[in-house]
């Protein structure tokens, strides 16, 4: 039976490691801005971008 | 290749910068054609960083750039500089930025990639929901000025002002209730967890070991919940107490020391488990409540005063040397220079040019007036024409218009003058409660004494108010989103509670119940012939004074003459050739110089005058809103009204016909006038409603009950008030306000429901019975059951009413 108390501090921990990940979060401002970061992942790199933009332009010339 | 794309110009011209139509293609870059040489400056300036990018994101994220880049050299001021900054440590330095243009993902990409255009800037991150960036630079390499010509030469001009940082200080306490969430939500989880052998009632296969473990581990976890995650509520119900007043959280203070102690016994003894699981739940139950009652509006503020519409720097003179101050350091007999469409910020006395002083910002009047030299100007005017200077008479903070805000309704903290309702009712629950536990005692000490300890804690327990609790956060909160989405930003729930005990409603006029756009127009004088109208309309095409453009809107006929030797004088009026016959438009002095100057003329008026004979004028009459007349027919029955206004009493007659009969009708009043007659209603017992809009209604509005502030723009304009209502839903304010009332109706039924299960909790603690697994039961299925029928009734309730 002593199998269980192994297990349940096993998973307290794991847990706990769980809720400081969020309270990290937290602190770390995640939460402070929802929007942004949302649009930021989503700009090019400087250069591969200037070379595709560069492509669509040309198409659409042509 | 070219051919092609002026083809496509030509059919419309549209600017490729800020998309606006363009009359020519006068401005034109690498195929690119700009509405004006601002636009194509800023496309310049990033397209000689190898910034273009910024037109891919999005298709003309520009907005026109028609200001030139204004000299920022006083932000190096380091007085000044302490005061903006957010930190230093001499190499690097944080200052964030409030960027009111930012709209778009374009805007985000050009303002995170700043450190492009200067090494000096090392980095600089947007948040878009606020409109700020904050920006890391290194002073050594680039002057903080320099920094802020930047953001303004592409377009992303910063407001700046030295309000204090109040957002930060809510943003603080947000953070603190996630972590007491978490936290709650966490250790809820688990003790549900290690109590469900408790609540299967397989205790008789568990060995005695394992459950003490498990009530141990329980203990563990309630620690947190009982010193961290409900501290609030304890400094909450002792702050009440200290002031004599049994507020909603002193039951709940109760509730939780008993769960928690008598708990705490019963494991120690190793005489039960607990209710811990109770505990916690119903801790975390509350905070979420806490969480949906906190709805904010990141970029909404509610607590501005004039310090955030005046300029902090002005430019004075002295012996022909101009030079830039900060404006606290602006002192009496100042020489003050102010340009073009600058704001005055201070009573000063004209001494050199022509002031046209535009009061919109104060009063909500869009027509300019004329003052001339040696005549006072009250602060908050702007400038509209030539550059004048100015002899300051007051202090900044002394001026008519500043001084309201030394007024005690500003400095202390406002406070509501009705008790809320939950307030309200938990004192009488805490007696009753506290009655029932005393006559249990005494049955059971006379019975049986063995029972009395846990029959007295479960009955403290079983009382906690939890429902009673929920249902205001969360009926107000559901009403302060379904008010959001038709743009009534209302600041905290109390401000609901407030508007749902209104009995009087006062109204500014102008900018309030007038559209500021419109303006009713009456021609008296001789007809004019078409030829005529077509003549007027041509002249005052060429103005943007806010009269010419409400005279063309007026005017049927087809602009189509051409005009020579156009004139305008600002404060005065318009004079052209057409067809060689010279046409005057203004003020009556300046068609007919003889005429007697009468500046404090009632109605505005534009005379007209062609060949130096007068045919007649234009006379301008407030408009008021189209949805007034239905607003009123609303409410007049059920609230006694006022109108304040500070004009004169010219349009009397007109709101006479409007307003009905009852209603009490003041002019020509000063801002603390306002302030005094809400006073006053106050004294008299009235819930008093102001809806306003200038910085005139700031002490109004902050005095009375509730607030509300008219805005064209929500972003843009807002004295100190609790909700902030976009101009076009005005229609809508009764509504609003019977959905108010209709919240406190939700919040008093959900009372009853939780009453109820507080009286089954009852049934069994005063009989001693109440095991944990019934209290783990009956609490969180009360607060589900509040909070689903709170949710659900004010849903269903805003759908039937159009608010949804």
């Amino acid at each position: 039976m002593m199998v269980i108390v192994v297990l349940i501090s096993a998973s307290l921990l794991v847990a706990i490691g769980f809720l400081a990940a969020f309270l990290w979060a937290v602190k770390s401002g995640q939460y402070d801005d929802k929007y942004t970061p949302a649009v930021r992942i989503l700009f090019d790199d400087k250069k591969k971008n200037n070379e595709t933009e560069k492509d669509i332009n040309s198409e659409e010339k042509k | 290749m070219p051919e092609e794309i002026s083809h496509i110009v030509d059919s419309k011209l549209i600017c490729y910068h800020c998309g606006e139509e363009c009359p020519d293609d006068t401005y034109k870059l690498n195929d690119n054609v700009f509405c004006c040489n601002g636009c194509k400056t800023v496309y310049e300036m990033l397209k000689s960083n190898d910034l273009c990018d910024y037109y891919a994101y999005e298709e003309t994220p520009g907005l026109k750039k028609s200001e030139p880049v204004r000299n920022y050299s006083y932000l190096d001021d380091p007085e000044l500089q302490e005061k903006l900054i957010d930190f230093t440590d001499g190499t690097i330095t944080t200052i964030t930025f409030f960027i009111p243009q930012m709209h778009c993902s374009s805007c985000i990409w050009i303002l995170e990639n700043l450190y492009k255009f200067n090494p000096g800037i090392i980095e600089s991150k947007a948040d878009f929901l606020k409109k700020k960036v904050s920006i890391k630079y290194a002073p050594d390499k680039i002057l903080l000025s320099k920094v802020v010509e930047l953001l303004d030469s592409i377009g992303y001009e910063p407001s700046l002002n030295l309000e204090a940082e109040e957002k930060e200080v809510s943003s603080d306490h947000t953070k603190k209730l996630y972590y007491k969430i978490g936290i709650a939500g966490f250790c809820f989880g688990n003790i549900m967890l290690l109590s469900f052998p408790e609540y299967l009632s397989i205790v008789d296969q568990v060995t005695d070991d394992i459950k003490q473990i498990f009530s141990f581990l329980n203990l563990l976890l309630a620690l947190p919940v009982f010193f961290y995650s409900s501290s609030e509520y304890f400094s909450s119900a002792y702050k009440g107490l200290k002031r004599k007043f049994i507020n909603i959280d002193v039951p709940i203070a109760i509730g939780i020391s008993i769960l928690f102690f008598r708990s705490l016994i019963e494991v120690i003894l190793q005489t039960g488990v607990g209710y811990f699981d109770s505990l916690a739940g119903l801790v975390f139950f509350l905070l979420i409540g806490r969480l949906f009652q906190n709805k904010t509006y990141d970029t909404l503020n509610f607590e501005r005063n004039y310090k955030s519409y005046f300029p902090i720097a002005v430019t004075i003179t002295k012996n022909s040397n101009e030079k830039t101050i900060p404006l606290d350091k602006l002192r009496v007999g100042q020489r003050l220079v102010i340009k073009n469409n600058e704001l005055i910020p201070t009573d000063s006395v004209l001494i050199k040019g022509t002031a046209n002083i535009d009061y919109s910002f104060v009063t909500g009047e869009a027509a300019p007036v004329e003052r001339k030299n040696g005549d006072l100007i009250y602060a908050g005017g702007k400038q509209i024409g030539g550059l004048i200077e100015l002899e300051t008479v007051k202090e900044v903070s002394q001026s008519y218009l500043t001084e309201l805000w030394n007024d005690k309704v500003f400095t202390d903290k406002k406070e509501s003058r009705t008790t809320s309702l939950a307030n309200m009712v938990s004192k009488y629950f805490t007696f009753i409660v506290l009655a029932i536990a005393a006559a249990t005692a005494v049955y059971w000490l006379l019975n049986d004494p063995a029972i009395t300890f846990n029959a007295v804690t479960a009955i403290l327990i079983i009382a906690c108010p939890c429902a009673l609790a929920l249902s205001t956060p969360f009926t107000l909160g559901n009403t302060m989103r379904i008010f959001g989405r038709n743009k009534f930003y209302v600041k905290n729930a109390a401000a609901v509670e407030n508007l749902a005990n209104i009995d009087t409603i006062i109204f500014d006029k102008t900018g309030t119940i007038t559209d500021a756009d419109k303006a009713e127009i009456k021609y008296e004088g001789e007809d004019l012939s078409d030829e005529q109208k077509s003549i007027i309309k041509s002249l005052v095409k060429n103005s943007s004074h806010p009269l010419s453009r409400k005279i063309f809107n007026f005017l049927e006929a087809i602009p189509d003459k051409s005009i020579t030797d156009f004139m305008e004088i600002p404060g005065k009026g318009l004079q052209a050739f057409i067809d060689d016959k010279l046409i005057k438009l203004g003020s009556e002095g300046f068609i007919n110089p003889d005429a007697p100057i009468n500046p404090t003329g009632i109605t505005t008026q534009v005379f007209v005058s062609i060949n130096g004979r007068v045919t007649g004028c234009f006379k301008f009459f407030n408009s008021y809103r189209k949805s007034l007349k239905q607003v009123l027919a609303n409410i007049s029955n059920k609230y006694s009204l006022s109108v304040l206004s500070g004009d004169n009493p010219s349009e009397k007659e007109r709101l006479k016909k409007i307003f009905p009969d009852r209603t009490e009708m003041k002019f020509n009043q000063s801002p603390h006038d306002k302030l005094n007659y809400i006073s006053t209603l106050q004294s008299k017992n009235k819930n008093t409603l102001m809806i306003g809009d200038g910085l005139n209604d700031a002490g109004a509005l902050a005095k009375s009950d509730v607030g509300i502030s008219i805005s064209e723009n929500v972003n843009n304009f807002s004295p100190a008030c609790d909700s902030i209502l976009d101009s076009n839903s005005f229609d809508m304010l009764p509504a609003f306000i019977s959905f108010a009332k209709l919240s406190k109706k939700i919040i008093i039924a959900s009372f009853i429901i939780s009453f109820l299960y507080n009286l089954v909790g009852l049934f069994f603690a005063v009989q001693g019975l109440l095991s944990p697994l019934i209290a783990a039961i009956l609490m969180p299925l009360s607060s589900i059951s509040v909070v689903v029928f709170t949710s659900f009734t004010t849903t269903a309730f805003a759908k039937m009413k159009g608010l949804l």
